[in-house]
């Protein structure tokens, strides 16, 4: 048995993560409220970080990684601010 | 050899934990069951999907992602936590609990969902009024 190419194996991985990308996208465009919309953007990251990892087998630049730190620190920020403003937003009605 | 084999079988395994926690992120019936999909399978999803390029080899330093992991590890669950908690006070509605509120009276709770409290979409009567 010949050991698998991991530049192929990656690519069909990236594709298999389409399927989570729509699903999370789907959750993100449906809500119903404002915190499912936050757990889908958690979701999307999450896969972000997931497709930027895999990119870097598929491409040989190790630079993909860096982007995938990169999100992983926006994504804790951005999720601190989300339940912020869940928090203290009061309401005008 | 041995290495690509072990690499190939985490990659696998994560994007099969990340597939899982979209579907439940996509299926489960309010935002406390998506968060617990979402948080705990998307999670170690991601981390043996690095874990895995780390194994697989080929990346200069491993520095940038043993570091992903570890924080990833260290900051999802208290970023999940607080959204939770926000969710929680901020009124979104649960399902499925048959045994009543456990959190009532322990954290204060606004009686409806925050989109039923705001009017935060844009229309254009209002941006009319607004300007008039």
């Amino acid at each position: 048995m010949n050991a698998p190419d991991l530049a192929t194996v990656a690519t069909i991985l990236i594709a298999v993560l389409a399927l989570p990308l729509a699903l999370a996208g789907y959750r993100m465009i449906r809500g119903p409220g404002y915190a499912d919309r936050f757990v889908a953007l958690d979701m999307l990251t999450a896969v972000a970080i997931a497709l930027a990892a895999l990119t870097t087998l598929a491409t040989g630049r190790s630079a993909f990684l860096d982007i995938g730190l990169g999100i992983a620190l926006v994504n804790f920020v951005s999720t601190c601010a989300f339940a912020a403003f869940l928090n203290r937003k009061r309401g005008d009605r | 050899m041995i290495r690509t084999i072990a690499a190939v079988l985490l990659l696998a395994a994560g994007v099969a934990f990340v597939c899982v926690a979209a579907i439940g992120v996509a299926r489960l019936p309010d935002a406390f069951q998506r968060m617990h999909a979402s948080t705990k399978a998307g999670g170690i999803g991601v981390t043996l999907v690095v874990l895995g390029v780390l194994v697989a080899g080929g990346v200069a330093s491993p520095v940038t992602g043993i570091l992903t992991i570890l924080f990833m590890l260290v900051t999802l669950s208290v970023a999940s936590q607080m959204l939770a908690r926000s969710a929680y006070m901020s009124g979104a509605p649960m399902e499925g609990l048959d045994r009543g509120d456990p959190l009532a009276g322990v954290l204060e709770r606004q009686a409806a969902p925050l989109e039923e409290r705001t009017d935060l979409a844009y229309t254009e009567d209002e941006e009319t009024r607004r300007l008039a």
